[in-house]
């Protein structure tokens, strides 16, 4: 099995803030951080009415599918990937190898502007992501379901 | 590969159906949205050509309750079917966490059912996971059609692994719920083995 993604308090509290600055640096609508499997991990600004479930999927559904035409084409992967809409426009950018940076921007903002400010943020995410990573592989930290009973899965199917 | 949040004190896991062209893989995910809780289910996505033939894939969001304070969240997927979409199957099965083989049981397809999972084992390895060591259970769909095989047919060639198996007639939602559920329960079982 792969190694899973654990998220704590402290790493949490500190990708949500780093994208928060970045949707008001940015001038942003909004920005989200997706895991390549499509989970999602953060979206801040206007992210009421949205349905970020289903965004996290198909972005993680978009890179998956950019990734096997870069690697067909003899790329690692496409690390930036820019939709221009009539109203809203969107850039992800891949950072690290397992995170989407997601950005959803109006002509509030520009694609310079959004690639700019999303660099930084890139920049401090994947410190952030590393440190995620180096504790999750300290000894001691375990899954917190280590402890579930068979009777607590039980009771989830119990209705 | 599962997801645990302990700030939002959530868990999710992935579940993809697999199996060959038209065996009803999408069929389950339609019956499982119409048939659960609007507050426990998300929106139902689809990405499928204009004959309704699933395209890269279909999704849906599904909350199972809390378990010692964890929400528990399955993301469940299905690949496309047909033979030629193999490059995107690929991608489905990146992070999965359990596996429902959705074999059909016509008699004619029972080929396409063994390339499939054939296939399904090829692709998990390039993935780096065993097929013989992930979560799966197989669900036997159409088992109302006439000429439908034997289960006891369909385990020889399709299951000797002996994963627990589900006879279903997936449009009227026969079995859909009990393999969901089976599978589901595996997956936890293995995260508390520390996954």
């Amino acid at each position: 099995m792969g190694t899973q993604l654990v998220m704590y308090e402290e790493e949490f509290t500190k990708i949500n803030s780093v994208c928060d600055r970045l949707t008001k640096d940015a001038n942003a609508k909004l920005v989200f951080l997706v895991d390549k499997n499509g989970q999602l991990i953060s979206a801040t600004g206007q992210t009421t009415n949205l349905d970020t479930t289903s965004l996290a999927s198909l972005t993680a559904g978009n890179v998956a599918a950019m990734g096997g035409l870069a690697k067909l084409i003899g790329e690692n992967e496409f690390p930036n990937q820019f939709h221009e809409g009539a109203r809203d426009s969107l850039y992800m950018t891949i950072v690290g190898t397992r995170v989407v940076l997601v950005i959803i921007f109006d002509n509030r903002s520009s694609l310079g502007l959004v690639r700019l400010r999303s660099k930084k943020a890139s920049d401090e995410l994947n410190r952030i992501f590393d440190s995620l990573i180096r504790k999750a592989d300290l000894p001691g930290i375990g899954s917190p379901f280590a402890e579930i009973t068979d009777d607590d899965i039980d009771n989830l199917f119990s209705e | 590969m599962s997801f645990i949040n302990y700030s939002s004190r959530e868990i999710n896991c992935k579940i993809v159906y697999y199996g060959p062209g038209l065996c009803g893989k999408t069929t389950n995910l339609q019956y499982i949205y119409n048939k659960t809780n609007p507050e426990t289910k998300g929106k139902l996505i689809s990405l499928s050509t204009e004959t309704d033939r699933t395209l890269f894939f279909d999704f849906l969001p599904l909350s199972l309750g809390e378990i010692r304070g964890f929400k528990t969240r399955f993301h469940l997927y299905t690949v496309p079917g047909q033979v030629f979409y193999d490059a995107s199957r690929k991608l489905i099965l990146k992070g999965v966490d359990g596996v429902v083989f959705v074999a059909d049981s016509q008699v004619e397809r029972m080929e396409a059912n063994m390339e499939s999972l054939e296939n399904l084992r090829g692709n998990l390895g390039e993935q780096g996971y065993d097929f013989d060591r992930i979560p799966a259970v197989v669900q036997y769909n159409k088992r109302d059609l006439p000429n439908a095989v034997s289960a006891e047919e369909l385990r020889k060639v399709l299951n000797p692994r002996r994963l627990p198996e589900y006879s279903a007639v997936a449009p009227t939602g026969v079995g859909v719920f009990d393999t969901l559920k089976a599978v589901a329960k595996l997956v936890l079982t293995e995260l508390k083995k520390g996954g």
